[in-house]
């Protein structure tokens, strides 16, 4: 709304003056025009009721068309495995992961079938050649496109050996007991929780 | 497969949902880890914030709070 303010300001001070000239004094005018080149359905309405005023951009507009999915199947699955505070491979291009989803260690290798899986507390293996990098999440979600591209998104992902098996005994053994002990259906679910993440940090580190 | 009209995971049902299940599960691996790891970790569930309630269009004394994780 206020991209518009300025263009509208200064036309209505020098209406005179066709606003295209306008636009290309304005400061901090698009690259592209305002318009969508191509007459979507949006746009010819748009243009009925208002067609004085440029159609804003759709959020459809910013995005790029999804990539043509290759005839042959690539010989590397590309990685990218992301957190909130910090993307950990960015376009990493291995031959196979293997990654913790709700319903079991899923392997995903180029050409696999495109796939969203909610991810588990667990292990995620990368296989890159001979080197095998293992990272424990938290939980997340795996994206798997068409075009051999897997999009890995966790709130929190550490490599295994950062964990201290110490404290992972405690807390196991501090949440099972919790789970005996609560009370209310929240209770149960955050013991459970507990005991579901601290067993699969327990086996990420002995297994 | 999950069975069709499951009610879904056990803490769905217990009333929670995906982000708090997840913020708690990535809060507990945070907990586990070795040492200089693990204050750089707890750094970054800190969270500062301040709510003001509004009664009768006018706000209330705000309440700014500040700490580790949590509700």
């Amino acid at each position: 709304m206020f991209r518009q303010a300025s263009r509208l300001l200064s036309r209505s001070i020098a209406h005179q003056q066709p606003t295209k000239t306008q636009v290309a004094a304005r400061a901090f005018s698009t690259d592209v025009s305002a318009t969508p080149t191509e007459d979507s359905p949006f746009a010819q309405s748009w243009k009925k009721v208002i067609p004085h005023i440029d159609a804003p951009k759709t959020p459809s507009s910013y995005m790029k068309t999804r990539p043509p999915t290759a005839s042959a199947i690539p010989t590397k699955l590309t990685v990218n495995f992301v957190l909130p505070y910090a993307s950990q491979l960015s376009e990493k291009e291995v031959d196979m992961i293997i990654v913790p989803a709700t319903t079991g260690q899923m392997g995903v290798l180029p050409g696999h079938v495109p796939t969203i899986a909610e991810l588990k507390p667990g292990v995620m293996t990368v296989h890159e050649g001979t080197d095998v990098s293992k990272y424990f999440v938290s939980s997340g979600f795996a994206f798997i496109h068409a075009n051999s591209v897997a999009d890995v998104i966790a709130v929190e992902a550490v490599p295994v050996d950062h964990l201290d098996s110490n404290l992972v005994q405690k807390g196991l053994a501090e949440f099972t007991q919790k789970l005996g002990s609560a009370s209310t259906d929240l209770e149960k679910a955050e013991a459970q929780i507990g005991v579901d993440v601290y067993s699969a940090m327990n086996s990420a580190l002995t297994g | 497969m999950a069975s069709a009209g499951a009610a879904g995971p056990f803490w769905r049902a217990a009333g929670m949902t995906y982000v708090s299940y997840s913020n708690k599960c990535a809060s507990m691996v945070r907990n586990c880890l070795k040492e200089p790891h693990r204050s750089e970790a707890l750094d970054r569930e800190k969270v500062h914030f301040s709510i003001s309630k509004w009664i009768d269009g006018k706000p209330e004394k705000p309440l700014i709070r500040e700490g580790t994780g949590g509700d």
